[in-house]
């Protein structure tokens, strides 16, 4: 995995060496990897439900690298699993996650990928878009009164959520108190069926930032290298007492919704087959071996080395039992809690 | 009659409400307040005035007018480790933040299993009887007590508004704290000094009597008592029980008094269809059918949207203790 | 005042205005002043329990005002609205009627004063809750829309606070992606209760977030009636003819408190209102009318006159109004009797 210090001027590394650009494409493949292994034991009749992150792989993978791991707070959307491995979520736990059994974060209780882990910084998020929001501006709110700084909250959505008025109130705050925050749109282009053309009157989500009062940038979601680049200025001016910023990535959500959707109702293959012809994986695959980066030979021991994990977390999370029916009135409130039966 | 002595003072409920707030600011630099209008305004009630001078805009934060966030915001402070007390300014302007309440503040302890909790407290004046309108006036407690979760405390008397408003502060979990508005200077009472917890979950027998009881909270419990002790003196013992949590409930209380009295009155300001005396009707038919000697009766206001503006209408929404009082005669005689 | 050079009358931008609409929006300026002014007064008398101020909004909504065609756009006002609602057709006594709470309200005394509904005047029922009526708005534009009447136009009024609301964000962005026919009218008046506009938002200008959404914004002085006709007008005819919706800020002032419930000393001083008073809308406009020519002094007292005797004459017949009855509880619950469960 030796570099060729000729190629390297050929690629915006943004600062990143060799093992961090490695690191991101290998959150990105083992993203996709775990992700289509959801839809796999979906059809196997194993799990009864996933819901798909296909085309979000470089936006997360980018974003993941510009977030310090035992600093930052991570208030994701239920589409972040690679941003959540990104940050150090274990391929067992996702499997966990998918298998709904007693050991996953929310004792089976949740859809998958929505976890919650104090260790990681990662917050529990509902499946309810945009309620997440402002839960991530709390949290601002409370590193700006400890007065922490060099810590920062991000916070992701999808272009729907953007249309809540949650949403909208969260933003509104952390630009009056210039809180520590990133506000990152995976702009996808879909909201389950509805295009961006029927979620807003203009297509650029972060033009909204000017009316907030705060920067706004846009990059492109299939660049991972942008993504961080973006994301890191962000959260470093977040950091450092500069207020918020809202970014946008715009990739594209290349399956349906979930396994219960059908997106050949509202779209067409050739839509898909084409912006697929841009697919962020291949893509940074080939650049990271085409700069020397990693050699062909290297990239196929990664693969088969995530294809290994993803296939052991998945045998040892499916033979972990499932939550208990007396499981069922736990952590409702702290202490016991005798119901009204 | 209140009386202050050398270990207590004589508060009325606003009062008792920002005295324990300003001890919980004073004592836990993690408290801080947020709502519309709680700066320099000091609330529209008065209740936070000159907290601002003290405690500065970080922990008494100004809000934009938009309830949703004011509740979300509340919740991430709060799985952050911030103790927030979130006001909403009127109960009327709750629903906006209905998801982050039920959907949200609610279900987070269950849904992370544990991981992160929510102990946080939304306070928010309630209730009508002070021509608030359709939009000044309503009572919305029914509402959320059906989720579990949550917790929901209705005190009325000074010095359960401290007890228990301590209790809501000090709590793991996530408490609606609902102040009925024309109790804020009505009542006065002997509030003790220092810091003490009223458990949430325990009523309180205001009065104790053996023909009939009643069941109230709010600011029918005072007109409740009222209207009791008008009966003691035509003879009749009249129990007068104030809920002061609607969620979780005392359950124990209430089937103690009813298994005592064999009869069994329930007095709120909320309307009668799925309000709180349905629930307790349900399960004292459940518990205590056999010990009655007289059909359950519930006393609530007539089924319509809210309180009107102009007199006629908010008085005949309202009951009064001279209602109170013949109902309470009716059923002692059946 | 007969002698005005008529240089002076030309620096008038009267935006196309006839003398007799420039007078027309002054008596609505002065109406709404003199009506406001009676509320309070009512409510130190103890004749009412309660009223809500709109001095400084004067010359915003006369000036909108003007720009709405009665009998067929529609108005979603708020309740800080009571001179656009002069302005559009509503009456002196269906004023008092609503401060005095009397049967013969709109609303049969149900609301709190300045919360009309008229389907007469083409002005939409609305409650206390800030930006809960912003939806409704944008529903009644998108049925204009929907049943292809061209040439009606919504017309929405709000404060600054309520641009905070999730409410408003929804209903903005919906507009603009159905491009309706609806004015979004915000009258920045700075303050909402005691929350000054600068922890309202992040940065002051409303009308910034119009590109946010895909559609056109401008902001305005509040103060001039005309500026605001001109604004507002454009905006509607934008929007009767297809041309999409239009977020508008007036920039004003609120010089009273919120209302007779608020003493606005505790968060703002004496010196901030009357430094602001300077610049008071309505002898300003009076002012420009007399200097223009378009009135004479004695027209204007005689206006005055006018104004207090219609007023007199409302609050004396409303007041003489009986109120509604317990029977009138269960009214318009759902159409039809209504059996409740007692």
């Amino acid at each position: 995995m030796t570099a060729k210090p000729s190629a390297e001027s050929k690629f915006e590394r943004q600062g990143l060496t060799d093992e961090q650009l490695v690191a991101m494409l290998r959150v990105m493949i083992l993203h996709r990897t775990l992700e289509n292994r959801g839809f796999a034991l979906n059809r196997q009749g194993k799990i009864p439900f996933a819901s798909a992150s296909e085309g979000h792989e470089a936006v997360q993978a980018g974003a993941a690298m510009a977030f310090v791991r035992g600093k930052d707070i991570l208030v994701p959307y239920y589409r972040d699993l690679g941003l959540d491995l990104g940050i150090g979520l274990t391929s067992y736990e996702v499997m966990l996650s998918l298998f709904a059994r007693i050991d996953d974060h929310s004792g089976g209780r949740q859809f998958p990928h929505h976890y919650a882990s104090k260790k990681l910084g990662l917050y529990t998020i509902s499946s309810v878009i945009a309620a997440q929001t402002s839960h991530a501006v709390g949290a601002a709110y409370a590193l700006k009164l400890g007065k922490e700084h060099g810590r920062a909250v991000l916070t992701t959505f999808g272009d729907g959520a953007t249309s809540e008025g949650e949403w909208h109130e969260s933003v509104n705050f952390a630009a009056i108190h210039t809180l520590p925050i990133v506000f990152l749109c995976e702009n996808n282009e879909w909201a389950i069926s509805t295009p961006l053309s029927a979620q807003m009157g203009q297509p650029d989500v972060y033009k909204r930032a000017e009316g907030y009062g705060m920067p706004g940038v846009v990059a492109d979601g299939f660049d991972p290298i942008a993504c961080y680049a973006v994301t890191k200025e962000a959260m470093d001016r977040a950091r450092h007492g500069g207020g918020p910023t809202l970014v946008e990535a715009k990739c594209y959500r290349f399956l349906s919704h979930t396994t219960d959707d059908d997106d050949r109702s509202y779209r067409s293959r050739e839509e898909v087959a084409e912006r697929r012809k841009d697919d962020p994986v291949p893509k940074f695959e080939r650049l990271l071996v085409e700069q020397g980066v990693l050699t062909p030979g290297a990239l196929d021991e990664l693969k088969a080395s995530i294809l290994a994990e993803t296939n052991e977390a998945t045998d040892r999370a499916e033979a972990v039992p499932y939550p208990r029916p007396e499981d069922l009135f736990s952590r409702l409130y702290e202490g016991p809690w005798e119901p009204w039966q | 009659m209140a009386v202050a002595t050398s270990s207590s003072q004589v508060l009325n409920n606003v009062e008792a409400v920002r005295a324990t707030l300003y001890e919980a600011l004073k004592n836990d630099d993690k408290v801080v307040i947020l709502g519309e209008d709680v700066g320099s305004r000091g609330n529209v009630f008065l209740i936070t005035k000159d907290f601002v001078k003290e405690f500065g805009t970080e922990r008494i934060i100004d809000t934009p007018i938009a309830e949703a966030s004011i509740v979300g915001i509340a919740v991430g402070m709060a799985m952050e480790g911030l103790r927030p007390i979130a006001e909403i300014q009127f109960a009327d302007f709750i629903y906006p933040s209905f998801n982050q309440i039920v959907g949200e503040a609610a279900k987070t302890r269950y849904r992370s299993n544990g991981e992160y909790t929510c102990p946080m407290v939304i306070r928010t004046p309630y209730g009508g009887g002070v021509r608030g309108a359709l939009s000044h006036s309503v009572s919305v407690e029914a509402l959320f007590y059906h989720v579990p979760g949550l917790k929901i405390v209705v005190p009325s008397f000074p010095a359960d508004v401290k007890g228990l408003l301590n209790a809501a502060i000090d709590d793991p979990d996530p408490v609606l704290f609902l102040e009925h508005k024309k109790t804020y200077r009505l009542i006065k009472g002997e509030v003790p000094d220092g810091h003490y917890v009223i458990p949430i979950g325990k009523a309180d027998v205001k009065k104790e009597g053996s023909q009939l009881s009643v069941v109230s909270y709010g600011l029918y419990v005072h007109w409740a008592l009222e209207a009791a002790n008008q009966l003691e003196n035509e003879g009749m013992s009249v129990e007068v029980i104030d809920l002061r949590s609607v969620r979780p409930m005392d359950r124990t209380a209430i089937l103690q008094s009813v298994r005592k009295t064999r009869k069994l009155l329930i007095i709120h300001e909320d309307n009668k269809f799925g309000g709180i005396g349905a629930e307790i009707s349900a399960m004292v038919a459940e518990e205590a059918l056999f010990d009655l000697d007289a059909p359950i009766r519930r006393l609530a206001a007539p089924d319509v949207p809210a309180m009107g503006y102009a007199m006629p209408l908010e008085e005949a929404y309202m009951s009064s203790p001279a209602k109170m009082a013949d109902a309470m005669r009716e059923m002692v005689k059946f | 005042m007969a002698n005005i050079p008529t240089q002076v009358r030309k620096s008038l931008e009267r935006h196309g205005l006839s003398d007799e609409q420039l007078r027309t929006i002054f008596r609505t300026m002065l109406l709404q002043r003199q009506l406001d002014n009676r509320g309070f007064q009512l409510n130190r008398q103890g004749k009412v329990p309660f009223a809500l101020g709109s001095e400084g909004h004067e010359a915003l909504q006369a000036g909108a005002a003007m720009a709405f065609n009665r009998g067929k756009d529609i108005l979603a006002p708020y309740y800080r609205d009571l001179g656009l609602s002069i302005g559009i057709g509503l009456t002196p006594y269906e004023i008092m009627l609503s401060i005095f709470a009397r049967a013969a309200d709109h609303n049969g005394g149900r609301q709190f004063p300045n919360h009309y509904s008229s389907k007469r005047a083409g002005l939409m029922s609305f409650s206390s809750i800030l930006a809960a009526h912003i939806p409704h708005a944008v529903g009644a534009a998108y049925a204009l829309k929907y049943r292809k009447e061209a040439g009606r136009a919504v017309l929405v009024t709000f404060g600054d606070g309520t641009t905070s609301e999730g409410e408003w964000h929804e209903s903005m962005n919906f507009a603009a992606v159905h491009k309706l026919p609806i004015v979004f009218l915000c009258e920045n008046n700075q303050w909402a209760i005691s929350t000054p506009l600068s922890l309202q938002m992040g940065q002051p200008n409303i009308y910034k977030r119009a590109e946010g959404y895909g559609m056109p914004g401008e902001q305005f002085d509040g103060f001039d009636p005309l500026a605001t006709y001109d604004a507002c007008s454009r905006a509607m005819e934008r929007a009767r003819n297809g041309g999409g919706p239009t977020l508008l800020e007036g920039v004003c002032y609120r010089f009273l408190a919120h209302s007779t419930d608020d003493n606005d000393l505790t968060y703002r001083t004496r010196e901030d209102v009357s430094e602001r008073r300077k610049d008071d809308p309505v002898p300003r406009f009076e002012n420009l009318l007399v200097e223009s020519g378009i009135m004479t002094g004695e027209q204007v007292a005689a206006m005055k006159q006018d104004v207090l005797h219609e007023t007199n004459e409302a609050t004396d017949k409303a007041e003489a109004m009986p109120f509604p009855t317990a029977d009138d509880l269960y009214k318009h619950v759902y159409e039809g009797a209504w059996e409740p469960w007692q």
